[in-house]
């Protein structure tokens, strides 16, 4: 683990019970880390709410989204964020975790979404190969025949 | 185009779907056993996905077998159980069939079935999953590969009117219809008047007039199985007065009967409400009484992308808001 993920694990994980999940969404979520819900839901409460407001998994704890959903609302948050509370937030990027959500912050990454997503195809973003798709690691005989965001992406450490 | 999408385009009558039961072992005539008591009486039927998070034949082998058998199926996914990759070869694969409607659910926790071991999945939540098969149905993948041609989908969700927080859920229902959600089944529930106040809402805010919103009732047979839903399948609340009201009938197959009749009348007078989805618990030919009791007729409607007669000046040549 390098430096800033650590230094914001101290910071945010005995406040918020942080999950390093590596792209922040707290400020539109009334400072409660939907990555504490045990479904992980990034997008609001599930049906299974208990009428307590408490977790359908965690009878003991109160659902995270109830929490957030109430504090969106609270006078002392700013009011741009209520306005965020309802979007819809993407799909987790799992190759975020453990990295430092301040930096992927500066560094856009945490926008850098699959262009599906955001309604465009690989082709749009000319990043869709010519030919038939690449044929499968199985048939490969090569691995230096692999492109280069293969080994980036499977790279471990 | 899928007679789901037909109605819910031009609101002609009202929808009804039902749940279809789980199957386990077997074959294509055990589906067909099944399917028979109710084919006549729905418009289309749900092939679920691993309900209460017990394993049983997949969604869309469900779905798929349905369609081979005459019926409309409406295939479920949930996020539990499967990662992105997995949820979009299914509706892909099964979209090869002929399987169109396609539904969006979070998903009950594997802490509710009989596999509380298992490890859960939810890559995707239940909004992001909507917005992915309006992908599909658009010719790409998530991650913009694209699919030609593109797979003909009629994508839906679900949407708890009786969760908290309850003033909530209309933002939530809209966040889905946002994504691209175009009819919503709801999470059964024993308040009509909580049911009223979340229709009113959709109404309001424009869902119900682009999503087909569709109340589920439930039939069941005993007071027992009100109280089961009511302490332990998550998200439903049946209220104590309810509850007496059943378990003091002198005749409780009849008064829960009538209870659900009740309950669906209700929900189909609501301005805003598309039709009715029906979990059938007593498979005794009470799904076939409920909707004639209804008076609800599930013709053939007519078909508007079909060539009109030209010498009809009634047929109008677009769909119209209504």
């Amino acid at each position: 683990m390098k430096f800033l993920p650590i230094v914001e694990l101290a910071t945010k994980g005995p406040v918020f019970d942080c999950r390093m999940c590596g792209q922040c969404v707290l400020h539109s979520t009334g400072m409660t880390c939907p990555m504490t819900c045990p479904k992980t839901l990034r997008n609001g409460p599930c049906g299974g709410v208990r009428d307590d407001g408490h977790c359908e998994v965690k009878p003991e704890m109160p659902c995270v989204w109830t929490a957030a959903e109430g504090r969106s609302h609270h006078a002392l948050m700013p009011n741009s964020w209520e306005d965020h509370f309802s979007e819809l937030h993407p799909p987790v990027d799992n190759q975020l975790r453990g990295s430092s959500s301040w930096l992927n912050l500066i560094t856009k990454r945490d926008k850098q979404f699959p262009a599906g997503w955001v309604g465009r195809t690989m082709a749009d973003d000319g990043a869709e190969p010519a030919d038939e798709p690449r044929s499968a690691l199985g048939e490969v005989d090569d691995i230096s025949g692999l492109d280069q965001g293969f080994h980036e992406r499977t790279s471990i450490g | 185009m899928s007679r789901l999408r037909q109605l819910a385009e031009s609101r002609s009558r009202p929808i009804v779907t039902a749940e279809f039961p789980s199957i386990d072992g077997g074959n294509l005539d055990t589906v067909k056993a099944k399917l028979d008591p109710i084919l006549a009486f729905v418009d289309a039927i749900n092939a679920t996905d691993n309900p209460a998070a017990h394993a049983h034949a997949s969604n869309s082998s469900i779905a798929i077998a349905l369609k081979m058998l005459g019926a409309e199926p409406i295939m479920q996914v949930v996020c539990r159980d499967k990662n992105r990759l997995a949820a979009q070869a299914d509706i892909v694969g099964a979209a090869l069939f002929g399987v169109v409607n396609v539904c969006a659910l979070t998903g009950d926790d594997v802490t509710a079935g009989d596999e509380p071991q298992a490890r859960r999945v939810f890559d995707l939540d239940g909004p992001q999953l909507v917005k992915v098969m309006s992908g599909l149905a658009e010719g790409r993948y998530l991650s913009g590969r694209k699919i030609s041609p593109a797979p003909e989908l009629f994508v839906g969700a679900v949407e708890n009117p009786f969760g908290p927080p309850q003033h909530y859920r209309v933002e939530r229902a809209k966040l889905k219809s946002d994504a691209g959600a175009r009819f919503m089944q709801l999470q059964i529930g024993y308040q009509p008047l909580v049911l009223e106040s979340f229709i009113a809402g959709c109404v309001a805010n424009g869902v119900a007039a682009r999503t087909a919103l569709l109340p589920t009732v439930v039939l069941t047979k005993t007071a027992r199985a009100l109280s089961f839903m009511h302490d332990n399948v998550p998200g439903i609340s049946v209220p104590e007065p309810t509850r007496a009201r059943i378990a003091g009938a002198s005749d409780i197959p009849e008064e829960s009967f009538q209870l659900t009749l009740e309950l669906a009348r209700h929900a189909l007078s609501l301005d805003g409400v598309a039709g009715i989805h029906i979990a059938d618990f007593r498979h005794d030919g009470s799904l076939a009484r409920l909707v004639s009791e209804l008076n609800l007729s599930v013709s053939e409607p007519t078909d508007p992308s079909a060539p009109s007669d030209p010498s009809d000046p009634s047929e109008p040549n677009a769909p119209t808001a209504r």
